[in-house]
């Protein structure tokens, strides 16, 4: 316990340097800025982003990039609240009271109360963060090569199968994902795999590229293809921006709800800010005084899921930090921005940088209160970048993304491959495929078939070591039963109307 | 009584219908898995003990076999979710202006006129009409850009006759 506090004393120390407050401040505007766009989520956010990053040393570069992660999901927000077009399905919540809300002349509060109470649950998940990790580091330093493999497969099938819509669908793209994973040279052995005789592809796919195809070029593509259904419409921020005493006092318990809901969910390797927003809308539904007022813009039905939704966010860095194991497509970008230094997150890192990690929790603190101090003030400019024309929005995005690609690999296959992943993103939003297993499916896919080939070359070659292990056994138990519960259910589910 | 809520057909019968797009993404999906068991092929196995590296390629092309079943079973059933209609053209724009993007910085144009040309298709995909005024606008955002990046944040754009200029 004091051990926690000396590193988080020593993390702020780090994180106080003017050069890293400045970098923090740099963050967080650009995240709002970017995060505030419609159609771009935290998650493509931190990856057009990336490219900024480049040239800082590792501590810099992660501290702007916790100021980014928290940025973006403010303006996530507010994009939700102003136009009803949340940028991700974390933020679908809060779009369904906050746009109703702003339609009743509102806005203000509204945003209002999703900034504090993001401030609030950011606040105690952050302590939860830092408490949790030094316990869970002790623990994840006992687990063997084939402990983390069954960890990883746990995330996978999450991740995929047990929440999204359809399980074939999530699993579809997860092994899409995979596949990408085996693309370039094999660590262990230096051979190429479906590299084709192209040189370029011998690297692998690059997690940026594929992050920005499928997120940035794609939601381009799709947007324009249905263009003529929907024009969007902004809602004029009326009245005060302030909350009355009123609105504080509704406001404060749904708060401190949303976060004991989306702390702990967010931090289980099972990952998604869904299930915690919507289990806060629901409660806060059924809680309030004023069930009138649901459907017609309630402040309870924003500040909960807002709360849930950055409590959440915050509880993703529990496993990222302490195990490696990305459970957002926002955190296995932050992972993928580990990795451009040659950065592992996991139990080593606590050992071996302890400035990098606590400096990293620590400015997550204080960019979640700059969110506050700024943002607030500064909401006319966030609504004035919403009012910038689509034709012009989406081409400057576009613009954006493939400079991002363009500065860290001028090559034609490197942007074929972009302009090839946005046409794949476009098919799957148009066939309902899920985008982050994807990106998850590559980012953790290689590191998940070395952690096995390493506990197979240990037990040389026994393959009952994955059952071996009390821990591995129980993990993959685990995913078998998450892996087979939504076709189980659905099963069920045809029975019972069978029966009626 | 309101008619139409005597007259209207349940929505499961014309859902019914094989969904010929979910046919061709599950061809794709077992195409995708020869092509993993083709490259696999080619490694020499070469590790003494546990798997080499064209196990994990043959064990991902099964799942996608698999996968392309269901995906099949989906579609023959009609089990997809609606699609809205769509409007193809504005997708060509902007999958040409990408094309154009690609094909100036291979032949040494520089960013500036790479993204312009990105710029210019993607604002008339999505409406715009002034190709002249977008065409300037494109010019002066993408030498911000290219200033800000290269300048100041030393990031390498690639370099061609516009920039030179700077």
């Amino acid at each position: 316990m004091m051990d926690t506090f000396a590193a988080l004393a020593h993390g702020m120390a780090v994180a106080m340097q003017p050069m890293n407050l400045l970098y923090a401040l740099i963050g967080v505007f650009l995240g709002t800025a970017v995060g505030v766009l419609p159609g771009i989520g935290p998650a493509l956010t931190v990856a057009l982003l990336l490219p900024v990053t480049y040239k800082l040393d590792p501590g810099g570069s992660l501290i702007m990039f916790a100021g980014i992660y928290y940025g973006g999901m403010y303006g996530g927000s507010t994009t939700a609240i102003l136009i009803n077009t949340p940028g991700e399905s974390a933020s679908m919540a809060t779009a369904l009271e906050g746009n109703k809300m702003a339609k009743a002349g509102r806005g203000g509060p509204a945003l209002a109360t999703s900034a504090i109470g993001s401030f609030v649950a950011g606040t105690i998940a952050t302590i939860g963060l830092a408490f949790l990790a030094p316990w869970l580091v002790d623990f994840a330093v006992r687990f063997g090569p084939e402990d983390y493999f069954a960890l990883m497969c746990v995330a996978f099938v999450t991740v995929s199968a047990t929440f999204g819509d359809s399980p074939v669908r999530g699993l579809t793209s997860l092994f899409i994902g995979l596949t990408l994973g085996l693309v370039g040279i094999d660590k262990l052995t230096g051979q190429a795999r479906l590299a084709f005789g192209i040189p370029e592809l011998l690297d692998g796919v690059e997690v940026t590229t594929l992050a920005v195809g499928l997120f940035a070029v794609g939601e381009a593509l799709y947007v324009a293809s249905r263009r003529h259904h929907a024009e969007e419409k902004l809602e004029p921020v009326r009245g005060s921006l302030w909350m009355t005493r009123e609105d504080w006092r509704r406001s404060w318990k749904p708060w401190l709800r949303g976060t004991l809901f989306g702390f702990p969910i967010g931090a289980l390797p099972a990952g998604g800010a869904e299930i915690p927003t919507f289990l806060s809308y629901s409660t806060e539904r059924r809680l309030t005084k004023h069930p009138e007022e649901f459907g017609k813009g309630a402040i309870e039905g924003v500040a909960g899921p807002e709360a849930a939704n950055n409590a959440s966010a915050a509880g993703t860095l529990v496993p990222l930090l302490t195990l490696g194991l990305p459970t957002s497509a926002t955190a296995a970008m932050m992972l993928a921005g580990f990795q451009q230094y040659g950065l592992n997150p996991g139990p080593l890192l606590f050992a071996e940088r302890p400035d990098l990690v606590w400096g990293l929790i620590a400015s997550l603190f204080i960019a979640n209160g700059m969110l506050l101090v700024l943002n607030l003030p500064l909401v006319g400019l966030w609504v004035r970048l919403l009012a910038i024309p689509q034709p012009w929005l989406y081409a400057g995005i576009l613009v954006f993304a493939t400079m991002g690609t363009i500065a860290a690999k001028p090559s034609v296959v490197e942007l074929s491959m972009l302009a090839a992943f946005g046409v794949m993103g476009f098919l799957m939003r148009r066939f309902d495929f899920p985008i982050a297993p994807v990106v998850i499916g590559l980012i953790l896919g290689p590191i998940a078939e070395s952690q096995l080939r390493r506990a197979l070359a240990i037990s040389l070659g026994d393959p009952m070591v994955l059952l071996q292990s009390p821990m591995s056994a129980t993990l993959l138990g685990i995913a078998l039963i998450a892996l087979l519960a939504p076709f189980v259910l659905k099963g069920l589910g045809r029975f019972k109307a069978n029966e009626d | 009584m309101t008619p139409d809520t005597a007259s209207e057909n349940p929505p499961r019968a014309p859902a019914r219908r094989v969904d010929r797009a979910g046919v061709v993404i599950a061809a794709a999906l077992a195409v995708l898995a020869a092509v993993l068991v083709w490259d696999a092929s080619k490694l020499p196995s070469t590790t003494m003990y546990g798997m080499g590296p064209e196990a994990m390629p043959v064990v991902i092309a099964i799942g996608l076999v698999i996968l392309a079943a269901g995906n099949l079973i989906d579609a023959l059933r009609g089990n997809l979710p609606p699609r809205e209609s769509m409007d193809p053209k504005p997708v060509w724009l902007i999958i040409g202006g990408l094309a154009l993007l690609i094909a100036i910085i291979g032949f040494g144009g520089g960013f500036i006129l790479a993204t312009s040309a990105l710029f210019i298709t993607t604002s008339a995909a999505f409406g715009r009409r002034a190709v002249l005024a977008d065409t300037a606008i494109a010019l002066v955002i993408t030498t911000l850009i290219y200033l800000a990046f290269d300048k100041l944040l030393t990031l390498s754009l690639p370099a061609g006759p516009l920039e030179r200029l700077l």
